[in-house]
């Protein structure tokens, strides 16, 4: 098992990359907040810390830290367009709940 | 769930506007102000005259204070009235002086700190070098376009507490917020970027106007320790003056000067001491008031000679920190020169020949002080970027937290944020009626409280009673430079509060630093289970507890088979509660969630009856 990203979710993170100058990839975690415990932080990543871990996908890496892991294990990160919203979903085979506003989730 | 975009790391520093931070180089006879540009240069601030110095001197005239170049006049014209050095009296009582009657000064004992009697009413040295750094502050205001926000001040490393104290009073008497001391040699080594090396023993060499100090340091992990400390308190660029005044009176055969003469000569000789460093000879030219017409040439190699045994008295400071240190000369990685006589080449050449390598010269010695305090103030007032690297010692090394529902660690600041921080959350009550609040500080990675370093415990009382989830209240969690973290709770609606002080790094080794965040990283998968395991305990105590209310207040809507069913099932809620197995304790919650369903519609409907009753028709809208 590892986390994945879909190849359309791929170009844009490299299209993202490319337009900001630099960075090395994207940097997926989970920080305790949101109402329902648990928020994803979605980042460009600047620097591979030693403790990280990297998954390569559709050419672009992905960091992750240890502590986020378990977390995410299994995790796809897709591109999504809803109406006239697009941007990234995270489909976490982990996730319990939601909470109503879709900015936390419970494992 | 909702869509993201990815954010940059760190987003919220780089929204927040700069601060305005100055570093102070507070000294006995000059002192200076300094900043980090915009561009991360950092630089001293001259006044609009382009002086960067400040006089260390403050005149207490008819008129009003003058602190600076106003004051300098004074010094000849009001002895008693103008205050210089008043660097050497702070912290010190009058049984502490030994040289009191060098001062021209009216010297009134006073418990704790001496004080100087002047037109303007006593004094103490607080308040003497709070009109110094109200000098210094005016003028960074001027040069910053606006209210400081961040000070560091700088003191000698043989600083003691009172004099540390007493320094940190006059710059908050002269409305300066001060993060934090610094020592001066670690300033200078801040300066020449030596703080971004993993480890090294430096050697800050400090000969200024009147004092000669120095220091040995070692820097490990980017937190520097004063080894040793020497000098002499009565030796300084002054003296080289004075030895080539004596030479200048013996070589043109002038007979005791008169002051006026004196203070000529010496100036003469101050000019051809600074056109030495950079010539093999200096003229020496003058007429004295009595006639006598002076015209001589001082040459490199004389000045060395006339100066040899003050050069040497600077080495005899130097070898005794070595020893106390327990270091050899050549055991040094870098030689730190400070102070505006050690442009002297004969300094600059005994250093070399003492240490055996050349010292780091590159940066204006009179401000390298300021500099690197400046660059202490601009990285603790959090002006700069992630990308930078900080002193080690001013990031918290393990996360703070408190004790939440379950046993639970919620992180509050995490590792690595910069000091100085305060991060604030919302906690709420969780029983109905909850009149008190119990919070426990924790320091750590891991989840379980238990994994976790306890740091305090207090409690929040007065609460007012009302249904669990309403109240709020904000837990503040404050982190201050030296590392002193204060946390305080409060009711948001009534105002309680309640707060505790606690040293979060206390007793903490490196070694045990590291061993907490290793374990985080190992156990990252058990401390998940295990939060599965108590955010399902929360629940299932949570539900039991409805459950129980429920039956309480409306048992006698259910049939006798109905309640055994219930009860059963809150049966296994509790049993599967105190097992390991969070899916089981989930299960046995989602068990009771169904076997009450009609029980819950039931007591819905007598709710709404209830509600209802007793109204007419027509108010309900």
């Amino acid at each position: 098992m590892a986390i994945t990203i879909t190849e359309s979710a791929a170009r844009h993170v490299a299209s993202q990359l490319a337009r900001r100058g630099k960075g090395i990839g994207l940097r997926l975690g989970v920080r305790t907040s949101g109402c329902s415990g648990l928020a994803y932080k979605l980042e460009f990543a600047d620097e591979l810390k030693p403790e990280d871990v990297a998954f390569e996908a559709h050419g672009v890496t992905v960091v992750v830290d240890p502590k986020s892991l378990p977390y995410l294990e299994g995790t796809e990160l897709d591109f999504a367009r809803e109406g006239l919203n697009e941007g990234f979903k995270f489909r976490n085979p982990n996730v319990k709940d939601e909470c109503g506003c879709g900015e936390s989730f419970n494992i | 769930m909702a869509l993201m975009q990815i954010a940059e790391p760190d987003e919220a520093r780089a929204h927040r506007p700069r601060r305005r931070a100055i570093g102070i180089d507070l000294g006995t006879t000059n002192s200076l102000v300094g900043t980090v540009r915009d561009d991360g240069i950092a630089i001293v601030l001259p006044d609009a005259d382009g002086r960067t110095l400040v006089p260390s001197i403050v005149h207490y005239g008819a008129s009003g204070v003058a602190a600076g170049y106003d004051a300098v006049a004074a010094q000849t014209a009001d002895p008693q009235n103008t205050i210089v050095s008043v660097k050497r009296l702070m912290g010190r009582g009058l049984s502490d002086l030994a040289d009191a009657r060098r001062f021209p000064y009216r010297f009134v004992d006073a418990p704790g700190m001496v004080r100087i009697g002047t037109r303007d009413g006593e004094k103490s040295p607080v308040e003497v070098s709070a009109d110094i750094l109200r000098a210094l502050r005016e003028r960074a205001e001027i040069a910053l376009g606006g209210p400081v926000d961040a000070a560091v001040v700088t003191v000698p490393a043989y600083f003691d507490d009172a004099q540390r104290q007493a320094t940190k009073d006059a710059a908050r008497l002269a409305g300066l917020p001060v993060l934090r001391l610094l020592n001066e040699p670690t300033a200078a080594a801040v300066a020449y970027g030596l703080d971004h090396g993993i480890e090294g023993t430096y050697a800050v060499y400090d000969l200024g106007g009147g004092t000669f100090d120095i220091s040995i340091l070692r820097l490990t992990r980017g937190v520097f320790e004063v080894l040793a400390t020497n000098g002499d308190s009565a030796l300084g660029g002054d003296d080289f003056d004075h030895r080539v005044f004596c030479w200048i009176l013996e070589a043109a055969k002038v007979s005791p000067p008169s002051p006026e003469d004196t203070r000529l000569l010496l100036l003469r000789a101050r000019e051809a001491k600074e056109m030495l460093t950079g010539h093999e000879a200096a003229p020496i030219v003058a007429t004295l008031s009595t006639g006598q017409r002076i015209d001589l040439s001082l040459t490199a190699a004389m000045f060395s000679e006339i100066t040899r045994t003050l050069i040497e008295k600077t080495l005899a400071p130097t070898r005794r920190a070595l020893r106390d240190a327990g270091l050899e000369p050549t055991d040094l990685d870098g030689v730190v020169l400070v102070g505006g006589a050690t442009r002297m080449r004969e300094v600059r050449r005994a250093v070399a020949g003492f240490f055996g390598q050349a010292p780091l010269t590159n940066l204006n010695p009179d401000e390298v002080v300021a500099l690197g305090a400046a660059m202490q103030a601009n990285a603790l007032a959090g002006n700069r970027g992630r990308d930078d690297d900080w002193l080690l010692l001013d990031v918290i090394p393990l996360s703070l937290g408190l004790e939440t529902i379950g046993g639970l660690a919620e992180k509050i600041v995490p590792r690595n944020a910069t000091l100085p921080v305060t991060r604030a959350q919302d906690f709420t009550t969780w029983r109905d009626g909850q009149t008190a609040m119990a919070i426990h500080v924790v320091q750590g990675e891991r989840e379980r409280v238990d994994d976790c370093r306890s740091l305090a415990r207090f409690e929040l009382r007065g609460i007012p009673p009302m249904v669990a989830g309403a109240a709020r209240i904000r837990v503040t969690f404050q982190v201050d430079a030296d590392g002193l973290l204060s946390v305080s709770a409060r009711e948001q609606e009534t105002g309680v509060e309640a707060s505790i002080a606690v040293k979060p790094s206390y007793g903490l080794s490196d070694d045990e630093i590291a061993r907490m965040l290793r374990d985080s990283f190992e156990h990252a998968a058990n401390d998940m289970a295990a939060r599965a395991l108590a955010e399902a305990r929360v629940e299932a105590d949570h539900v039991a507890m409805a459950t129980q209310g429920a039956l309480a207040s409306d048992g006698d809507l259910l049939a006798a088979d109905e309640r055994t069913a219930i009860d059963a099932a809150l049966a296994r809620v509790r049993s599967a509660r105190d097992g390991a197995d969070a899916a089981a304790v989930r299960r046995a919650v989602e068990d009771l969630n169904r076997a009450t369903i009609e029980f819950a519609t039931r007591r819905m409907d007598r709710g709404v009856r209830q509600a209802l009753a007793g109204r007419a028709i027509d108010t309900l809208a």
